[in-house]
């Protein structure tokens, strides 16, 4: 199963095809569903946001996509083919587990990117260094390549694994809570560089907590809630219907399209709970 | 002050345990880089302890002969490193506890196999804490062969161990095989231990693997730069260390370690100087 088709970068092979398709897929976890029916496509430069309670499966969800788990049923689709035949997926976990503890700088990690592309036993040359440099300045850090990472905010840390998957040329970028923990304006600074790299042709599948961001800026939702209650436009979507049904009905106000809806934080005692 | 260098090389021994030192000294100083990054410390120091039974098998098969006992070693050492790399894959028993049961077992069987051979407490000590001295030409260019090798792997796969331990995540994202370059960087500690036997033995080679490098992280800002230095650390110390035990008249493999050890007490104690003396406003 190794071999060239694991180095190949599917824009160029499959182009024409949706860029992510998720074909009724059902997770099971520990012999639990933790999600399952969940059908959609994006086309490249999709901008999708997820959202749903806690426990929803947003995560399982993109794990599901970047190919790091497998589907118990159903198929996942990047450009055409299985997640795990591409190099050009980029999945930042909410909990990162990269050892911020390693001695490199800013710009060492965003080499890291170049490391498929390159193959075994070649250094990065200068052309690397060129797109190392060009990913540091799209989002935003040019001054910061030589930086320990041990010192960086959470933004700017958000912001140089972004710039590692521009490294990487992901065409599919997959973000776990890139929003989670940021004050408002760090919040609104990777927003707006989502914005960008729509415009760059990067499709990108982000998962949120706010109902307000994801109205706000995302032209694509999926309320979740193990099964997907609603994928379109947010004012498509967020209706209180649908709201109510993922969330039930708790002391959250979110002003909705279509009027203030009461919305928890959690839904469905006993049957959610985070599982990743 | 030349004097005092030069006395100790007119003894042939004397030269190759100085080429020795620095041959243990440079391959523990890069491959113990990753043993600090990513916390593999106990493992080496099991890996060291368990290659006991396989230096007593040599050592009762072939007695004088330390090119066989060095061979019966790396191979109870790769047995060893890859064993306990899948114990530490999974099992109910956390893992320092199964790596601490099969290392102190497997130590205990070293000694009791050596124990066998009347008078056998000079030669324990030698396995246990390494007699340098005693290096044969042979020796040296078989420690100085396996160290070059493993030097040349952590240099040839450079951005594959640095991802696969940075971020094991973002490393399948990239399909690099994790599995393989786990395994093949407990080989290379594995290989590393048997090298530095000779010079520090079982009892000390942790501190090789981890002294130096533990020193360069406090100085470096970035890998490559504490990979030099830790291998440059690593040198110096087995060179000083082979002079102080000339001198002063202590064991080698203390010594070299001695010296390693108040390399880094003199960077921390720089350190914390510097942060006193001159504070960042």
């Amino acid at each position: 199963m190794r071999g060239e088709r694991h180095r190949t970068c599917p824009e160029l092979v499959h182009a024409g095809s949706p860029a992510v398709e998720a074909e009724n897929v059902v997770v099971s976890l520990d012999g639990k569903v933790a999600l399952e029916g969940v059908t959609f496509r994006l086309e490249p430069g999709d901008l999708l946001g997820v959202v749903g309670p806690n426990g929803a499966g947003k995560t399982t969800l993109l794990r599901a996509l970047s190919g790091t788990l497998l589907p118990t049923a159903g198929e996942v689709r990047i450009f055409g083919a299985p997640p795990t035949w591409h190099i050009c997926i980029a999945y930042l976990p909410q909990r990162i587990e990269a050892d911020l503890r390693f001695p490199l700088s800013v710009a060492d990690v965003v080499m890291m990117g170049r490391v498929g592309r390159l193959g075994p036993l070649r250094r990065p040359g200068r052309a690397d260094r060129e797109r190392v440099a060009q990913a540091l300045d799209l989002v935003g850090i040019p001054h910061l390549a030589r930086r320990p990472i041990g010192k960086l905010s959470g933004g700017e840390r958000q912001r140089m694994f972004i710039a590692r998957a521009l490294a990487q040329e992901a065409s599919v970028l997959l973000l776990d809570e890139p929003l989670a923990g940021l004050d408002a304006p760090t919040q609104a600074g990777i927003l707006a560089l989502l914005g960008r790299l729509r415009g760059a042709g990067i499709t990108a599948v982000v998962t949120l907590h706010e109902l307000e961001l994801a109205q706000g800026h995302f032209p694509l939702v999926l309320l979740l809630n193990r099964r997907p209650l609603g994928f379109g436009s947010p004012d498509e979507v967020f209706t209180p219907d649908r709201l109510r049904k993922a969330y039930g009905t708790g002391l959250h106000l979110f002003r909705g399209p279509s009027g203030p809806v009461a919305v928890g934080d959690s839904c469905c005692a006993g049957e959610g709970g985070d599982r990743v | 002050m030349f004097e005092f260098l030069l006395t100790p090389l007119r003894y042939p021994f004397m030269v190759r345990a100085l080429l020795a030192a620095a041959v243990v000294g440079a391959t523990c100083g890069v491959v113990g880089t990753y043993v600090v990054l990513r916390g593999l410390a106990f493992f080496g120091e099991a890996l060291a302890h368990a290659i006991l039974p396989g230096v007593a098998v040599g050592y009762l098969v072939h007695r004088g002969n330390r090119g066989a006992i060095l061979l019966w070693a790396l191979g109870t050492a790769v047995g060893a490193g890859l064993g306990i790399g899948a114990l530490t894959r999974r099992g109910r028993l956390r893992e320092d506890t199964a790596i601490g049961i099969v290392f102190v077992g497997l130590f205990a069987l070293g000694i009791a196999l050596i124990s066998t051979v009347r008078g056998y407490a000079v030669d324990l000590a030698h396995f246990l804490f390494g007699n340098v001295l005693a290096v044969s030409p042979r020796d040296l260019v078989l420690s100085g062969g396996l160290g070059a090798g493993v030097i040349l792997a952590v240099v040839l796969f450079y951005k594959e161990f640095l991802v696969v331990s940075f971020d094991p995540t973002f490393a399948s994202m990239l399909r690099l095989r994790t599995g393989l370059f786990r395994y093949l960087l407990l080989l290379l500690i594995a290989v590393t231990v048997v090298v530095s036997l000779q010079a520090v033995g079982v009892a000390l080679v942790l501190a090789m693997l981890i002294t130096p490098p533990a020193t360069a992280y406090l100085l470096a800002r970035r890998l490559p730069g504490m990979m030099a230095l830790s291998a440059a650390l690593g040198v110096l110390s087995g060179v000083v260390g082979l002079y102080v035990s000339y001198y002063v008249g202590v064991a080698s493999g203390a010594s070299i370690v001695l010296v390693s050890t108040a390399f880094f007490l003199l960077t921390l104690l720089w350190q914390a100087c510097n942060r006193v003396c001159f504070p960042r406003r």
